[in-house]
């Protein structure tokens, strides 16, 4: 039984209400501020963001500390990136996102290794600078081919007064002007991972950018572009950039999948960056289009209906030769996506799903999901911003239940009423959902699996969909208390 | 452990805490106590006059020498100095850097874990300045600190924070059980300098315990590095330490909640005294030449 727009809107309405009727009277009337649906025509969801989650709350964001180490900074392989300040935040932040990368670990890239300056009573009470200085001397000594370092700052360093940029400077100064960049993402700054990206970005303005023309040899091509916050999870960016390439454009950066400090240096080179995660690098991309004349577009490369419009864009900025080529892109995948599409859009045919991740995928990933006929019903920010709610609008339909930095109740509340047939979300919410039978996919991690960027990547993409949704062993679990009476 | 009593002395920045303090409970050994004190300041002045140093080795400097607090023992920190009055200072960073709040929250830590107040009958903390953050509170949280004196004068800034003191005991006061001793006048020859203690102390709910004079003898005996009671244990100033020692031996222990007050009713109290003008208020923020014009 399919409901029509105003059932659905009005089902939406109640679900809504039921929701905050459990909250104490503030925290209805704050909490009821971030939920709503989408109304056709509106230049916005109607919701509000980017402020501080309740207490009491089960909330699934992150801190600037993850934003900066785990997001933009992490994935620079051939720098060592320290978190500094008390073990945890490291230990748990080991082993990155599955930033992918091409390197020998331990020699020349470092992205899986975790390094921490592991401060104990005394470093707190008499300040960490001398042991940051140590560390540093040991990094230089252990692990001589990293090309730069990063000091990842963690809550004590700003409570403290730690001078880590003091620190930072003389070191540089003593390693012959090696890039050490302090980065003050204490976690207790912002409502959520998000400052910490802007925070990380303005540090690469800082200490990166503003340190000059590192490679003055650099031979630049009139079809140079950077690709940036592509994070290369599962290998997404190099499903990505084969098809820049194919173009006949040259990448010269990854930000920051598989990334390098060289490739960082050289983007204000670029003729073009190409941006994927606006909400973690749209700070840098502004500036480089501001100080640097470098101009940016956005993309989306979930799904052939928006990689194909996508590609189209890039090459609206180049000549004809690359409008020409990119049409050759779209055409010779063309044929192999549709036999995708022939394969799975038949089992996935009118699947409802309902997501919750962060960055740009609450919208981004809706185009790959419609090629294969499912229908989002439900999406929401992590820690989006007011400009990605706007942008969510060209991407949702008339009714779409739209919900910001949810509650783990309202989420749980929220499935258990519309019984999507998938949740994509993360990993705290997986087992959550499974154990209510309920079909997940992990949409941060692409659950193990990936890339789901580019063509190659969206006939994994519909296969994990089908898998996931698929799956017999939905069928196999019986409910005890149901077969009993 | 029944008879133990924790007390702490705080007061504005220079105001004669630890001098205070330490002619004070020198005093009280002269009266057979056995007493602990503990210095929570990072400049580790608090028993320098009980052990005729400059300054001893602090619990923080040592544990950070040793390589964590874990790894010392109570007989590396602690001096036993005049009348068998033991010491112990928490110490802290170089003023600039790190977390001396933390540092008294771990030495004080370290003290009762190592069981540093068996068999005394009186803790001191002498705690530094104001009750600037969190861990300079930690003397007058649950299960420490049960009388706290304030040492002040008849200075604005000193009754200010005297009053902000109050506002941290009163913080603390329904949770644990501290409570204000009294205030303790350090004459600076103010005008007015003793009713105006007087009226502070009552404006917070508690009492002016002592008004201790000002005498050079005092700065005498601390260039030796000395207690007036072992300097000179006859003189008059002597006798009022004496005096204050006996008057906080006899407290037992009691004590009120404070009841601090706002910053115009504290201005008002000076001005009540004659201290301060009436100000008038259409000529705030006016600079000379807008006042001539």
């Amino acid at each position: 039984m399919s409901l029509t727009v105003e059932q659905v809107k009005e089902r939406n309405r109640e679900l809504i209400k039921e929701v905050l009727e459990v909250y104490p009277d503030k925290t209805a009337k704050r909490r009821a501020k971030h939920l709503g649906q989408y109304e056709e025509g509106k230049s916005d969801c109607g919701t509000k963001s980017n402020v501080k989650s309740i207490p009491g709350v089960m909330t699934i964001r992150g801190c600037a500390y993850a934003g900066s180490k785990g997001v933009v900074w992490g994935p620079i392989k051939d720098m060592i990136h320290i978190s500094h300040g008390p073990v945890g935040c490291g230990q748990y932040s080991w082993a990155s996102r599955r930033n992918y990368y091409i390197g020998t670990t331990g020699v020349d890239t470092f992205v899986t290794m975790q390094f921490t300056s592991d401060f104990q009573e005394k470093d707190i009470v008499f300040g960490g600078d001398k042991k940051l200085e140590k560390i540093i001397d040991e990094i230089e000594d252990l692990f001589p081919l990293n090309h730069g370092i990063t000091v990842q700052s963690e809550c004590p360093i700003g409570l403290i007064g730690d001078d880590i940029e003091a620190v930072s400077k003389k070191k540089s100064k003593e390693y012959a002007g090696k890039t050490i960049v302090p980065v003050r993402c204490e976690g207790f700054r912002g409502v959520s991972q998000s400052l910490g990206h802007h925070i990380a970005n303005d540090a690469v303005r800082d200490w990166v950018f503003d340190k000059g023309d590192k490679h003055p040899e650099f031979q630049t091509t009139p079809y140079d572009v950077a690709i940036i916050g592509d994070y290369n999870i599962g290998g997404d960016a190099w499903s990505s950039r084969i098809l820049l390439e194919e173009m006949g454009l040259r990448v010269i950066a990854q930000w920051s999948g598989d990334g390098s400090l060289a490739e960082l240096e050289n983007t204000p080179k670029a003729k073009l960056n190409v941006l994927h995660c606006y909400r973690s690098m749209n700070y840098i991309s502004r500036h480089l289009e501001e100080k640097y004349g470098v101009p940016w577009v956005e993309y989306n490369f979930f799904g052939p209906t928006k990689i194909a419009e996508s590609l189209r864009t890039i090459a609206s900025y180049f000549d004809d030769t690359i409008k020409e080529k990119a049409e050759q892109v779209i055409a010779k995948y063309q044929p192999l996506m549709q036999a995708v599409i022939d394969k799975y859009r038949p089992r996935l045919e009118g699947k409802k799903v309902m997501l919750y991740v962060g960055g740009l995928r609450p919208r981004h990933v809706i185009g790959a999901y419609e090629d294969l006929g499912m229908e989002i019903v439900g999406t929401g920010y992590e820690f989006g911003h007011n400009d990605d709610y706007q942008r969510t609008t060209h991407y949702v339909k008339d009714g779409t239940l739209i919900y910001d930095d949810v509650t783990g109740f309202e989420f749980e509340k929220f499935v258990e009423k519309i019984q999507p047939d998938l949740v994509g979300s993360g990993i705290k919410e997986k087992y959550v959902f499974q154990k209510m039978g309920v079909p997940f996919r992990q949409m941060h991690s692409w659950d193990y699996s990936g890339p789901y960027h580019g063509y190659d990547g969206f006939a994994i993409f519909a296969r994990d969909m089908d898998m996931a949704i698929n799956n017999p062993v939905w069928g196999l679990a019986k409910t005890p208390w149901k077969t009993a009476a | 452990m029944a008879g133990l009593r924790q007390i702490a002395f705080y007061g504005k920045g220079g105001i004669g805490k630890s001098t205070t303090s330490q002619n004070t409970l020198a005093a009280l050994a002269e009266m057979g106590q056995k007493i602990l004190i503990v210095g929570c300041d990072p400049k580790a002045d608090s028993t320098r006059l009980i052990l005729h140093a400059k300054a001893q080795d602090t619990i923080l400097s040592l544990a950070a020498d040793a390589g964590s607090v874990e790894d010392l023992e109570l007989e590396d920190v602690m001096k036993v100095g005049y009348r068998d009055i033991r010491c112990v200072e928490s110490g802290g960073p170089e003023p600039g850097v790190g977390c001396a709040g933390r540092g008294v929250i771990t030495s004080i830590n370290f003290l009762e874990e190592e069981g540093a107040y068996d068999g005394v009958d009186y803790v001191s903390y002498d705690v530094l300045g104001d009750v600037v953050c969190g861990g300079f509170a930690m003397p007058i949280r649950e299960n420490k600190a049960q009388e706290i004196y304030i040492v002040m004068s008849g200075e604005m800034m000193a009754m200010y924070a005297a009053n902000n003191i109050s506002k941290g005991i009163l913080k603390y006061a329904n949770s644990g059980g501290v409570r204000l001793g009294g205030l303790v006048c350090n004459e600076r020859q103010t005008d007015k300098e003793y009713e105006l203690a007087e009226s502070l102390a009552k404006k917070l709910g508690t009492t002016l315990i002592h008004f201790v004079p000002r005498d050079n003898i005092v700065q005498h005996a601390e260039l030796r590095r000395m207690t007036v009671l072992e300097y000179a244990p006859d003189c008059k100033q002597a006798e009022e330490y004496r005096q204050l020692a006996q008057k906080i031996h006899a407290n037992k222990g009691n004590g009120t909640i404070p009841t601090p007050i706002t910053m115009d009713e504290l201005e008002d109290l000076l001005m009540e005294h004659g201290i301060m003008k009436a100000i008038d208020e259409s000529q705030v923020g006016k600079t000379a030449a807008d006042l001539a014009a």
